[in-house]
């Protein structure tokens, strides 16, 4: 089990620890998950995301490589854009979902903390031919979410940046607290907000810095149980459950970010006939009608018959419903289809509600 | 983290605390158990007239986190339910104590159930144990 550099300021916080993708990180402070999704929906949320791997790629085939084996066209992004975008095997289901941010030297890719070993593997064993600099520069990278409204007017009192320009979607290299640093307008919060990629031993002093300079406006410390509402309230995909090598992004409704118009890419012709063709299964959001909380693995079923499996559920704490995401069959996708849920051998009732759960709010 | 145990309960190593009221068991969850569990936003009662036997699991409790039985520590029929956990979960976490599941009218083995059950001071040593 590894601990990032800031395990010790958990601790001291009250933080309580738990093993995550091989990580002791904080699933919540003292103040509990609730306050901690709140803080970040009215005010803002500090969230230690070390586990996160980033690879950077250079070299003067990069662009080319860099097509050929993820989903989005990236002749669409300008140096510093940031975008969401995945990588998908050949069969068109999806290995991880990742960020890329165009830089002027080349690209910058932040990967899921499971994932790392296996990304970096497979998108080696794709370089061939390509003149490529692929190199994993997660150890000596450290990742801070800084989210929520609030996030601009804290982060302001490190920066000499001018924020407010800095639009939704892209990035920066800057200074903050004195260290110089990537800054990405990005989050999986549904809130405005920033990531923080800086130097690994500024750790500490960039988020005792933060803590600081956000306490008057509610800043707080948040664990991975808030990271997981609110992620799950804007409908952002989390691997291992809405996504992962059984599922298309057409199946996942993640198929905006495939440009199947682009040159060939490792996937293409799965997913040209995914998007073409009836999926197999399809990812809706549903609200409980009974009462009940609805978990991942829960059976969903139709007139006694099986017919698709719940990803995530829980109370959204921001609408204060019962609420979940999970996959059906498509011909029980409508709105308003009413379903069973499976909760320990009994069958409560929910409805196909619209996604999201929460509008993402940020600024473009 | 400094835990509440209340010596007039006897505790199940579940984590529910039984209190004899005339000769009614009124069960509910340790101050540990709501720590442990961070935010309650569901409980699931059993239903009045139900049959249990010491060690069912009888009810529900839910958190932002996960979903945990709650046992029935001694045998009996449920003969009440504090319907007011249904609205406001979130009484486990501020009041455990005071926040009852429910109430069970004990079948003639409750002596020996209830002996069975450890003391304020063996259950906080069992928490200690297992931290």
């Amino acid at each position: 089990m590894q601990r990032t550099r800031l395990y010790e300021s958990h601790v001291e916080l009250g933080g309580r620890m738990v093993p995550f993708a091989g990580w002791e990180l904080p699933v919540q402070y003292p103040t509990g998950p609730l306050a901690e999704h709140h803080a970040v929906r009215t005010a803002a949320g500090l969230f230690d995301i070390d586990h996160m791997g980033q690879f950077t790629l250079t070299g003067p085939d990069a662009d080319a490589f860099l097509q050929a084996v993820q989903v989005y066209d990236i002749g669409q992004m300008q140096t510093w854009d940031a975008h969401y975008s995945l990588l998908c095997y050949e069969d068109g289901t999806i290995i991880d979902d990742i960020f890329l941010y165009r830089l002027p030297e080349g690209w910058m890719i932040a990967v899921n903390a499971d994932n790392r070993a296996k990304d970096l593997l497979w998108l080696r064993s794709h370089s061939h031919g390509y003149r490529i600099e692929l190199t994993d520069i997660s150890d000596e990278t450290y990742m801070l979410a800084l989210q929520g409204p609030q996030a601009e007017t804290i982060l302001q009192r490190l920066t000499d940046t001018h924020l407010a320009q800095v639009p939704a979607r892209t990035g920066l290299r800057t200074t903050v607290n004195g260290v110089e640093m990537l800054l990405g307008r990005t989050g999986y919060t549904g809130e405005d907000g920033f990531e923080l990629y800086l130097p690994a031993p500024a750790a500490v002093a960039c988020w005792d810095a933060l803590l600081a300079a956000g306490k008057a406006d509610g800043l707080l410390p948040c664990g991975l149980a808030a990271r997981d509402s609110l992620r799950f309230e804007a409908c952002m995909p989390l691997y291992g459950h809405e996504i992962d090598a059984q599922t298309n992004p057409f199946e996942a409704r993640q198929g905006w970010t495939v440009s199947l118009d682009k040159p060939d890419f490792v996937g293409r012709d799965a997913l040209l006939k995914a998007k073409l063709e009836e999926n197999r299964k399809i990812l809706v959001g549903f609200e409980m009608i009974d009462r009940a909380v609805a978990r991942d693995h829960y059976e969903i079923a139709v007139d006694g018959q099986i017919v698709g499996h719940v990803t995530t559920g829980m109370k959204s704490p921001t609408l204060d419903k019962f609420v979940g995401l999970g996959y059906v069959l498509p011909i029980y996708q409508k709105i308003g289809t009413e379903i069973d849920i499976l909760v320990r051998g009994t069958a409560k009732k929910a409805k196909i509600v619209r996604r999201p759960f929460y509008k993402p709010r940020y600024k473009e | 983290m400094a835990y509440r145990f209340d010596p007039s309960l006897r505790y199940a190593t579940s984590h529910e605390w039984a209190r004899m009221e005339d000769d009614v068991v009124v069960v509910g969850i340790s101050d540990t158990a709501q720590d442990l569990l961070s935010d309650v936003v569901f409980v699931e009662l059993p239903d009045i007239g139900e049959e249990v036997s010491a060690g069912d699991a009888v009810a529900v409790v839910e958190s932002v986190k996960a979903a945990e039985d709650v046992n029935a520590p001694v045998s009996g029929v449920i003969i009440e339910i504090n319907v007011e956990l249904q609205d406001t979960p979130e009484l486990v976490n501020d009041d455990p104590y005071g926040s009852w599941f429910f109430k069970i009218k004990p079948s003639s083995s409750v002596k020996s159930e209830m002996a069975r059950l450890l003391s304020a001071d063996d259950y906080a040593a069992h928490v200690e144990e297992n931290e």
